[in-house]
Order: C-alpha cells, then structure tokens, then sequence
C-alpha cells in the first residue's frame, strides 16, 4: 500500500488497490490462524460489499456464519444485499418480538426465514441480527465464524455479551465516525484494557494485539474534491484516495441561478463539491430560526433548479430528486425543527437527520447544519471528530454547509479541556483539530448572507 | 443545559431568587441522615486534616488530625470516624423484614422463590459537595486494605481494628454515589442544584454557600448579591466569611492559620520529646495540649458553617413533598445495603481494586438502566420536570377529541381503539413511533398513526383486559386530558452478559481464580 501515499494520481489504480485490499482480507479471515481480522474502512469504501462478499464467500465453504450489525436497518439492509447477490442461498433473519422488528420486504423472499428465537434458525447458511438481539441467545452451539459489522460503533460490553457466541471474526468498521456513547459516567474504567464504554475494537486489539489489521484504501462515495479533505482532516495517518478523479463526476442545474446567496452557494457547491452559507455571528437557540430557514430555502432551490448529476454510474445524466437529498444535523431538535420549514415550504421524500443516524447512508448532495453554528461554547459533544466526519462524508457530489460566522474563534476560545486519563489511548485528530482543518477549507467556498 | 433550564436560570437572573425546577423532592431524604464535613490537606491527597460528622444537628463531633503528615495521628482520626460512623450503618442491621426473590438454582437451572431478609431501613450520609463524594470515595479506597495487627502480626503499620471495615463501607456508598437516583450518599450542592435552578453558573452552584444564598437569600438582599457576598465575603483578617464547603481548604487559611498553628503544635511535641524531668514534661505536655485545641478550634471554625449549611439544605427540600416514585429507587438502595451487609457478615474480602470485564459491563449496564428509569420517573411524578420534556419534543399533553372503536382481524378480534388527541405541544413523533401513558401507575401503550385535523391520531395497542371489549376506565374517552410520553416508562433490562469464567477471548478471557488482594505495598514515595 506504499503506493497509495507517495504516487502521483496518473499511476494509482484504484480498482486494483482496492481488490488487493479485499483479496488479502479474504485470505487472513478464510485461511488465516488468528481468531479475529480487523478491516478498517474509510466512509464509502464498500464497507457492505465487503461483508456480503465474504459471507458469501464462508457459506461457499460450508462454515456456519453469523452476522452481528448494530441496528435492524443495517441487518435488514444485509440481507438484502445477501438475497440480491447469491438468491439461493438459505439465510437466517433473527428479529426481537416487537411489531415491525423488521423489514416486511423480506418476507416476500423465500430463502429468508426471519424468526424471534434462534432456534428455528438452527442450520441455515448466515444468520444476521443486531448486537442488542443476539445478546439475549444462549443454550446454542457456537457459530465457527462471525462478521461484525460496524465494530467501531459497538461497545465494549455489547461484545462481551455476543462474543460467547462464534470461535473466529471479522471485525469491519469506520474507525473516524461517532464513537459509541453512554448515558452515564464511565471515567471509573477509563485506561482498563475492556473498559465497557469503549469500543469493541480497541478491547478487541488491547488483548489481542496480534491480529492482523487490514484497511480498505479507496472511497467508492466521496468525489475527488472531498476524499483529500476528510483523509487529512479525520485520517491523518491512514490516508485514503477517491476511487473517482475530477472529470468522473458533475453536478449542474436546468436553471441558471437568481443571484441570492441561496443560489450563489449552490453554484459554488456544484463547481467545487463544498460551499459554505455563512450568516452573521450570533448565539441563538440550538434551533436557530435563520439558520433552519436558510437551510430549508436551500433545500427548496437545490430541487426547484433542476439539478442533474453525471457519474461513473451511469453514462446518462440523472435527475437529482428529493430521496437523493439529506440535511444532517447535530441534534434531534434541530432535525425536526428543519423538518418543519422543509414542510412548509412544500418539500417532501428529502431525509433529516442527527449525524448518529446518518451513519452509514449515501447521498448525491448533503446539506448540513455545522455542530458549532450560534453556540456559545464548544463541548466534548460538539468537538467530536466522528461527529462533523460523518456529517462531512454522506456525500457523492457535494455538501453545502450552513453555519454562523465566528466559529474558528469560538474554536479558538475553546481549547479541548477534557482530563487526561491514565492508560486511555489519546484519539488523533483531536476534534479541535479537525473542526479547524474543515473550517479552513470550508472558507475558500464561502457565500456570506444576511437574512 | 435544556431550554426550560436556561428559562428558568433567566429569570433566576431576573428577580434575583432560585427558581424552583421540580414541585416535588426527588430523593428519599433518611429521618436520621448521617451528615459528613470533612477538609483534607492542601497538597496531600487522602490526607484528611479534620471533619464533623454526626446525626445530631446541634452536637457534630469534631475529629482533628493536627500533624496530617503523621500516620499514627491518621489512624487515630480514622479510628475516630469508624467509632462514629460504623455504629451508625450497622444500626440499620438489624430490622428485617421477609422478601421473596427469584433466583435460579445452581443444581437444576430452573428459577425458584427464595426468602430473604430485605432491611427495612438503610444509612444514608450527606456531603455537601460533589468533592465530598470523591473523598468519601478515596477515603476508603485508602482504608479497606489496610491490615489490622490482628490480621497480620508482621504488618509494618498496623491500621486500628475497625479502619478496614469503614474502608469497605465507605468504598460501598462512593460505588453507590454512582448510580443514577440512589439516595445512600448525597452531595448537598446537587440535591439543591436537582430543585433550584439560580442565576449564577453550574460551576458556581458547586459552592454551597452561594447556592444556599441564591434559594434563600437573607431578608432584604437578593440571591446575586448574596451569593457574591458568600463567595468572595472575607473580614478583616483576609479570611472568607462563608468558607469553601470543602474538602479543600481556602490557601488563606492554610497559609495563615493552619500552617502556624501546625508549626506550633510540632514543636510543642519536639519539646515534650526532649523534656528532662516529669515537671519539666508536664509544662510541656500542656503546650502541647494547648496546641492541639488551637487547631481544634480552628477546624471547627471552617467545618461548622458548612455543617449549619447542609442541615439548612435539609430543612429547605424538606420542604418539598416526596415524589412517590422516589420510594421505588429507595427500595433498590435498601437491597443493595442489604446485599453489602451480608457480604461483610459472611466475610468476603473488600471489593478488589479494579473490576474485572465482567463486573465493570454489568455496573455500567445497571447504571444504564438507573438512568433512564430515573429520567422516567421524576418527569412522571412531577410536572414541571414533564414540562421539560415536552418542550424537547419528547412528551405531549392534550385532550382527547375523538375515540373510535377499532378491533384487530385475528380469530378473536381484539380491541384497537383509535383516539385523536389535540395538543399544543409538539412532539417530535415518527411513522410509527411509540408512546405511553400511565394507567393506574402502569404504562399504556399506543401507536402513533398520523396528524389529522383535531390532532394527533394514536391506536391504543394494550392494558384493555383479555376479552373483545376493553375493560372500564381502559380506554380515553373524549374530554379526557391526558400525557403521552415518547419515552418508556420503566427501563428495559439490558443484554445477559456471561459468568466471569466465562469471559471470552476478546476480552482476555477468564480472569482465573479470585485472589486474596494484598494491601497497598510501601514504596519510598510513601513519605506520610
């Protein structure tokens, strides 16, 4: 992977990168002696595809698998996958007892048995379901592999839970989103090598330090404009590269812009893949009415101007419609109060949601509410790299950032402050840094206005 | 800081007065709390320099270490202090009653009624600040393995008899103090701060002075001015008028008061060391008495504020009625003192000093689940709390303007009524979303189908009995006003977690046979 850091874009190959990286995953985690293999995957790697190949790819081999993802929609989404590529093979969906617990879309698959005790299930080829369920199964025999999906999102103790259950694994995760949270204090175990609030990849490797370590190196997602950004300002040290270059992709409009900032910033989005909507310095309430607002009109603009996009994908153009469209926010509040202005102004089939639950979805254009926009301090919250990463890496053709001026010096005024903890591996890059290293890039696109 | 809270510090700022933020007192407050003031040595952790402790409001007993550097003197001051505080939490010991708890039988697997004894009544020790926990924590993390010359003829130190056992208990309420809604040890400044909201910052609300000034401000004065007053107030000697509740002590004090008066007490016993006769001692052995009651007073003089402050605390949440839920989690404190009692009656060793995976899982998990039980609980018993949460969107608050008779289309159609609700509030309801209701104290479920005219339009999904029509008083009924929740009422249990032994490979496997733990080994840096 030397190749990936020192070479020029002309003799980088992306596609034999990228199957050179899966290659040797497949070989640690199908031959390999190690009981676990660790993949990290920058956002957009083909993190999914990874986990459906080699699924597919143990049931090939006669090993029972069992897959552990962290919600239903990510299991639901699995299986899918699963039934798309291989429709023969028999597979297993383990759900919780509540109404809706999964997608009814599977029940019109014959191969997918879904029930709520792992029992009925016994002998089918893969059996996928979330951390929280397959906590509560016991009395079975042990599954030879597993693949746990979004590991860096697991905690700790979710897997001491879980790992009873398999005698090998393949651990594939995001190592810059949202780390896992708690709701109450956990400082108590802080530096212990299976502190239940971290990660379950960092107990993972803290007792088994020799498990080999893989990464994807190319995003599949992010445009050529974002990958370097979000590489150096959330992966520093595992630098990664877009699968695409400059040319490969467009955004542009059927109608020319009216000149209002609105339009200003689309089109400065549409040219650079990043546009900055900058209002005037103010604390406000989380659900700052102007900023919502503005990011509605943006909204509204982005659908009403006929946006088309061009990419690899396809060699005709395609229309960019509302389901390709998320607005990512910090908060739950905030979500719905945009929402709210998205409805009256007469938008529909557009997602809002917090960065958590953005987490591992794709979209043409992202609007975003910047964490830090009208806030008179900077948290831990607010400071957290996975936080503004995902917000800042849905996106396959540009992301247009809503925001108050005066960040850079709220940032400044707020020095990260959290205590030291004794044995606690210290993160990089630190929020602080990232959120400046973004900020910075962000103010070349800049489209300053005044409500 | 939510929105109601920041409102309500507003206008704290406003009229110049704390504004109430609950109408009823969350926590059990015990009839006879032990209540705890002690102050530690700047500069010298885990070194306590004094405390007054006690369950009478009027006759605190004061306990002085006056060389804090010198370990004999320690250990006679946590002598002291177990003298005081173990009779107190054993004294609930005694008073039993009968309960009956599932347990699973080791031999059969199959759950099986057990009779246990349950106290009826449990210590409970109130600290006045956040630090006070700490320290109280720390403190015993100190004691609890310690040996006692009976213990270990060959120890170095031997700590008195009964230093260890306080060690273990007073590790047992800073463990406790962790658990979201436990009432066993209680830092005044965040009960106050739990009911009060001021004007002044969070990180001020740490001092219990300004925060005491702020909810009740002398006659004539404001909250603010007061509260400055209480925080930078000093007389002429330079020293604070309203010292820190502690355990740290003001730099002024220790700097003009404390240091000499130390510096007086050390010589005073140098100079009985090297007396030459028994007259010569005598005279010596009054300075040095002489010396001790200086500091002494000097203690108390910092300690007795801080001590009429928490009791004055006390007087003003009692104020408050209880919340009625508060019993429930007082309930879980009673259990858990049991359970630490019987622990140290069948003579298990004190609680190692770091959790292995499994234990630190599983407290996280429970504290978990405390939380947001607790965050249930005080919304649904108190008002004000539920006015937060509804204007985060989280609760709603309307009356029922139309109920629909629906049934299901199994073999026995079951009653699925549908009610509109017209609420000002907005809550924050996705397809499909959940909320509840409390019925009889029971949580009501229903589905969230839609906005229409009138409301908000819900399917009531159970508590309606077993037959076809739904029992009396199950169902809304129209004009009936009523709070929904989006959040659940009680706190789902979390995931089974394994035996210790069989803690898998990814977190280090089995931690192997529970060995004795040996006290703190002495290393030169070990200079107290």
């Amino acid at each position: 992977m030397t190749a990936l850091d020192g070479s020029t874009a002309a003799d980088f190959d992306p596609s034999a990168a990228a199957t050179e990286a899966t290659t040797a995953i497949l070989r640690d985690t199908l031959h390999g002696t190690d009981r676990g293999v660790v993949v990290d995957s920058p956002p957009g790697a083909g993190k999914s595809t990874l986990v459906v190949n080699t699924a597919l790819e143990l049931a090939a081999a006669g090993r029972p698998l069992m897959v552990v993802a962290q919600t239903n929609a990510q299991v639901d989404d699995l299986v899918l996958r699963l039934a798309e590529k291989n429709p023969d093979l028999p597979v297993g969906r383990l759900h919780s007892s509540d109404a809706d617990a999964y997608d009814k879309a599977l029940d019109d698959l014959p191969q997918v048995r879904t029930s709520s005790k792992a029992g009925d299930l016994a002998g089918l080829d893969v059996v996928l379901s979330t951390a929280a369920k397959w906590a509560h199964v016991k009395d079975v025999e042990p599954w030879q592999h597993a693949i746990v999906d979004e590991a860096y999102q697991m905690r700790s103790d979710s897997l001491l839970a879980v790992a009873g259950l398999f005698e090998r694994a393949l651990f594939v995760g995001d190592p810059g989103q949202l780390d896992p949270f708690s709701i109450v204090g956990s400082e108590q175990w802080a530096g212990l090598s299976y502190d239940p609030s971290a990660s379950a990849v960092s107990t993972l490797l803290a007792h088994n330090p020799q498990l080999p370590q893989h990464r994807l190196p190319v995003s599949w997602r992010l445009p050529a404009s974002a990958a370097p950004l979000i590489s150096d300002a959330f992966y520093p040290f595992t630098k990664f590269r877009s699968g695409t270059s400059h040319g490969d992709r467009a955004l542009s409009f059927g109608v020319t812009g009216d000149g209002s900032a609105h339009d200003r910033v689309l089109d400065e989005a549409a040219a650079s893949g990043w546009g900055l909507l900058e209002l005037p310095a103010r604390h406000t309430p989380r659900t700052d009415p102007e900023a919502v607002q503005a990011l509605a009109l943006v909204v509204r603009r982005l659908l009403d101007r006929g946006g088309v996009t061009v990419s690899e994908r396809s060699p005709d153009p395609a229309p960019l419609t509302a389901d390709r469209i998320a607005v990512g926010t910090a908060h739950r509040d905030q979500a719905a109060a945009v929402r709210t202005a998205l409805a009256d102004l007469g938008v529909q089939g557009v997602t809002v949601d917090t960065a958590n639950r953005l987490q591992g979805r794709e979209y043409d254009v992202t609007v975003v509410l910047h964490p830090l926009s009208g806030r008179p301090d900077a948290t831990a919250f607010h400071l957290e790299t996975g936080r503004l990463c995902v917000l800042a890496s849905r996106h396959r053709h540009a992301c247009i950032v809503v925001c108050r001026a005066g960040v850079a010096e709220l940032l400044d005024e707020h020095p990260s402050t959290e205590p030291v903890q004794l044995g606690v591996t210290v993160k990089f890059p630190d929020g602080w840094d990232a959120n400046h290293t973004v900020l910075s890039h962000l103010s070349e696109h800049r489209v300053s206005y005044r409500p | 800081m939510s929105l109601i809270a920041t409102l309500a510090r507003l206008q704290a700022v406003q009229s110049g007065r704390a504004q109430p933020m609950a109408t009823v007192r969350h926590r059990r407050l015990s009839e006879r709390p032990l209540v705890f003031v002690p102050l530690t040595t700047a500069g010298e952790a885990g070194a306590p320099l004094g405390a007054l402790v006690g369950t009478d409001r009027g006759r605190p007993r004061l306990l002085v270490v006056p060389q804090p550097r010198d370990r004999e003197l320690r250990f006679a001051f946590l002598a002291e202090l177990a003298e005081v505080v173990l009779p107190y939490v054993e004294s609930f010991a005694e008073e039993t009653q009968a309960e009956t708890r599932n347990e699973t039988d080791p031999e059969t697997g199959k759950k099986v009624k057990v009779e246990v004894e349950l106290c009826v009544d449990a210590p409970q020790l109130i600290v006045p600040s956040r630090a006070g926990v700490e320290f109280v924590r720390l403190l015993g993390r100190s004691m609890r393995f310690r040996r006692t010359a009976e213990q270990d003829p060959d120890t170095p130190y031997p700590a008195p008899p009964r230093v260890p056992l306080l060690g273990r208990w007073l590790t047992h309420f800073g463990e406790r103090a962790h658990v979201p809604g436990s009432a066993q040890l209680l830092a005044m400044t965040e009960l106050l701060g739990r009911h009060w909201a001021t004007g002044q910052s969070s990180l001020e609300d740490q001092h219990l002075g300004a925060l005491l000034s702020w909810i009740d401000p002398p006659v004539g004065t404001s909250g603010a001015e007061a509260a400055h007053q209480a925080e930078l107030g000093r007389d002429k000697e330079g020293q604070l008028l309203c010292p820190p509740a502690g355990p740290a002590t003001d730099p002024a004090f220790d700097n003009r008061l404390l240091a000499p008066a130390i510096e007086r007490f050390d010589r005073a016993r140098t100079a009985l060391q090297a007396a030459e006769d028994g007259l010569d001692a005598d005279d010596r052995l009054g300075e040095l008495a002489a010396a001790q009651r200086e500091i002494a007073a000097l203690i108390e003089s910092r300690t007795r504020p801080t001590w009429d402050a928490v009791w004055r605390g006390l007087d003003l949440l009692r104020t408050l009625p209880e919340a009625p839920r508060s019993a429930e989690r007082w309930t879980r404190d009673l259990w858990s003192y049991t359970g630490h009692r019987d622990r140290v009656l069948a003579g298990e060793p004190p609680q190692p000093r770091r959790d292995d995976a499994v234990t630190a899982a599983r407290k996280l998990q429970r504290r978990e689940e405390a939380q947001a039980r607790l965050e249930a609980q005080e919304a649904l018993d108190d008002p004000l709390v539920m006015a937060g949460r509804r204007l985060t969107g989280e609760a709603f608050v309307g009356e029922v303007t139309e109920a629909v008779m629906t049934y299901t289309e199994d073999k026995r159609p079951r009653p699925r009524p549908l009610i509109t609700v017209w609420t000002e509030d907005q809550p924050h309801l996705g397809a499909g979303a959940k909320v509840y209701r409390s019925l009889q104290g029971k949580p009501q479920s229903a589905e969230f189908i839609g906005y229409e005219e009138g409301g908000v339009v819900l399917r009531i999904l159970d508590k309606m009995g077993r037959g076809k029509e739904p029992d009396e008083g199950s169902v809304p009924t129209k004009g009936d006003r009523l709070c929904w929740t989006l959040f659940e009422h009680d706190a789902r249990g979390g995931a089974k977690l394994p035996d210790a032994e069989q803690t898998p490979w990814t977190h280090g496997g089995p931690p192997g046979e529970p060995t004795a733990e040996q006290p703190d080994p002495l290393t030169p840096e070990d200079v107290l």
